[in-house]
């Protein structure tokens, strides 16, 4: 373990550099966010991830944000448990009828103020699963979404563009 | 001795390929349900039609498979589940969405129906309501006990599902899951699509198993029409299907570690996982390589970068794996969590037709790519290993030694792999036709059956994941344990939920 331990000490660091926040989820997000709620927080975010029936691939790309080459806490961004301690929901999947109440319950238990961001095609407008008598369709059928941001499933650097340019007007940066 | 020649059934089905599929009236039903019941043979997939159910069963010894098909002339078919457990989650599924009833059995309980899709019985084709009743967990009675109620929204990053426990202190008496979270409605969706949107669907039923399902889909549709893939198409497939295996493997070892708080691991695996998601992007085009692999073949040949970045991933980790198994291996307090933690006892391992790594850590000794030796498994060499402890600890060296196989088995492909075709076309106009195919995903086997209509569209198609079958397995490993060991369990299984949920 030593080994190991002292090598990830001694050679250079695996993390990349930031990618420039996207400029379409910036223009998304300058007509919808609250002046008001940006100046209750600083330049963090507490996000609570909700799978509302995914195939799971979202899920996969939004884990590899915490990996040392995305390394997603260096921008004040974290995962929490629970939505109580959340600023942000990251919502995938087609929103599923089974799934419905639950992402009601879930984003009425996250305080004002709060943020949507709806991860991949799916949470867009249902994505290949619209039209399905098992789901409702994009997120925003359910819960008013800030963000969205596209890709079957978004890559970690996709996610990461729009989550800094969610960051960037959170703080009031621009 | 052909599986068929123990069941009296009615006739064989022509079209139906490989393997056959025959119409059995009750008393072949029954005898079939026998045949499990004795273990001699495993239970591969159930699922309904309007009008029929149909059960495949794989004979372990002789790597045959037969599907037979009950008529439910009056709505109804004889119970699977009052006789053969194993078949009791499928079977509510059949009744959910089919509303065919399963005479003599005793648990009718809704599974993937949670009354608000606005309909009854979606796949049934007719209008019918059903009984609305809150769903009746069972019951555990004691006066110690208590209960914790965790979901469908979980703590982690990942899917949902309701887990009800009861506990006596720290110690789960019982584990009852309830899923269907994520039931999406994939079969109906399925119906009327066309080859290429129906494919598309597959590689979207359990995200992280996308190569193993669209293989397993067009394999189906292939064997359906009979159509024979290209030998260089057959590589591509399994180079994709081993390196998807390396990407699940390393995140479920790290992901185990780190649910025994052993964030070492998990940063170091994180890394590895990361480095084949971006070969494969570079070999592929797309990080979890979905919609490569289509009926016929490819849909696209490996870029030409793509082999020196999958060579240059070959050396990496087998530079820094040995380390990070030793690691494992040598930490005395992340084993004093994982050794006798969660045991998957044998018998049910056997009963049940686990697959996987959590049949193979509890003595199954049934990988699809050797039993079945599917193209290109049958040109080449590998070792499936097996062990006998089936706990926490066995599902992590089952893991540990499949990553050193893939290792092995992505090289022999790069050497192996000559110019040539990547597809074969999938000719209209033969009528209608029907097929089934198994592959090996990184968590156990994956069952495609379909119909195609002469206009190649899908009539009926069901994909079975293996998680069916180890999700009750997961009941039976927790029992005893404590509750904190439950996410350690639950992550040394790692089945789909969506997967499972359809």
């Amino acid at each position: 373990m030593r080994k190991t331990l002292l090598e990830s000490l001694t050679h250079g660091s695996l993390t990349e550099p930031a990618p420039a926040p996207d400029e379409a989820a910036l223009a998304e997000l300058a007509a919808k966010v609250d002046r008001a709620a940006q100046a209750r927080l600083g330049r963090s975010l507490a996000i609570r991830e909700v799978d509302a029936g995914s195939c799971n691939g979202c899920e996969l790309e939004i884990h590899a944000l915490s990996n040392a080459f995305y390394d997603i806490e260096r921008f004040g961004l974290r995962f929490v448990a629970s939505p109580r301690h959340a600023d942000v929901l990251l919502v995938t999947g087609p929103v599923t009828k089974n799934m419905r109440q639950a992402l009601e319950r879930t984003y009425n238990a996250t305080p004002d103020p709060k943020w949507v961001v709806a991860v991949g095609g799916c949470a867009i407008d249902g994505g290949i699963f619209r039209g399905s008598y098992a789901c409702v369709g994009g997120v925003s059928e359910t819960i008013p979404v800030d963000l969205h941001i596209a890709g079957c499933p978004p890559s970690p650097t996709d996610l990461l563009k729009g989550l800094l340019a969610l960051l960037e007007h959170v703080s009031g940066k621009r | 001795m052909g599986i068929l020649d123990s069941i009296p059934h009615v006739n064989a089905v022509p079209s139906h390929r490989p393997w056959p599929r025959a119409v059995v009236t009750e008393a072949g039903w029954q005898a079939a349900i026998d045949r499990l019941v004795e273990g001699g043979l495993t239970l591969l997939g159930f699922w309904g039609e309007p009008t029929a159910v149909h059960m495949a069963m794989l004979d372990g010894g002789s790597a045959e498979i037969a599907v037979v098909t009950y008529a439910c002339t009056a709505g109804t078919f004889p119970s699977v589940a009052s006789r053969h457990p194993p078949a009791l989650r499928l079977e509510r599924t059949i009744h959910d969405l089919f509303g065919l009833v399963p005479a003599g059995a005793d648990d009718l309980r809704p599974w993937l129906d949670h009354y608000v899709w606005g309909k009854s019985y979606p796949l049934s084709g007719r209008n019918a309501s059903r009984d609305v009743q809150p769903y009746q967990f069972l019951p555990a009675e004691g006066e110690a006990l208590h209960q914790v109620a965790v979901g469908p929204v979980h703590a982690g990053i990942i899917e949902p599902g309701h887990f009800r426990f009861t506990a006596n202190g720290e110690h789960v008496v019982r584990l009852e899951q309830w899923l269907g979270y994520t039931h999406k409605g994939i079969e109906s969706l399925m119906q009327g699509a066309s080859l290429e949107a129906a494919a598309k669907l597959a590689n979207r039923t359990s995200g992280d198993s996308a190569v193993a399902y669209a293989f397993a889909f067009a394999r189906a549709a292939e064997a359906a029409l009979d159509v024979e893939v290209p030998r260089r198409a057959t590589y591509l497939r399994a180079l994709m299907a081993e390196l998807e295996r390396l990407a699940n493997h390393f995140g479920d070892i790290g992901a185990i570690c780190n649910d025994a708080s052993f964030a070492l691991m998990h940063a170091q695996t994180g890394i590895l996982r990361e480095r084949t998601l971006r070969a494969a992007d570079a070999a592929f085009g797309h990080r979890l390589m979905m919609d490569v692999v289509v009926p016929g073949g490819v849909a696209r040949d490996i870029a030409p970068d793509g082999i020196p970045a999958l060579r240059t991933l070959l050396a990496e980790i087998k530079k820094v794996f040995p380390r990070l198994i030793e690691l494992y291996d040598n930490t005395a307090s992340l084993q004093d969590r994982t050794v006798t933690t969660g045991i998957v006892k044998a018998d049910y391992a056997r009963q049940f037709g686990a697959g996987g790594y959590v049949g193979r850590a509890s003595g199954r000794n049934f990988d699809a790519r050797r039993t079945l030796a599917y193209a290109p498994y049958d040109q080449l060499s590998f070792e499936v290993p097996v062990l006998e402890a089936g706990d926490v600890n066995a599902r992590v060296w089952i893991r540990i030694r499949e990553v050193e196989q893939s290792v092995e088995l992505i090289a022999q492909i790069l050497d192996l792999m000559e110019p040539g075709e990547i597809s074969s076309a999938t000719p209209a106009g033969r009528g209608a036709c029907e097929g089934l195919a198994l592959t090996e995903a990184f968590r156990g086997d994956v069952l495609v059956w379909l119909r195609l209509d002469g206009e190649l569209r899908v009539e009926r198609c069901h994909l079975r994941d293996a998680s069916w079958f180890q999700w009750p397995l997961l009941e039976t490993a927790i029992e005893g344990n404590i509750i904190a060991d439950f996410p350690l369990c639950n992550k040394s299984f790692n089945c789909s939920y969506s997967g499972a949920d359809l």
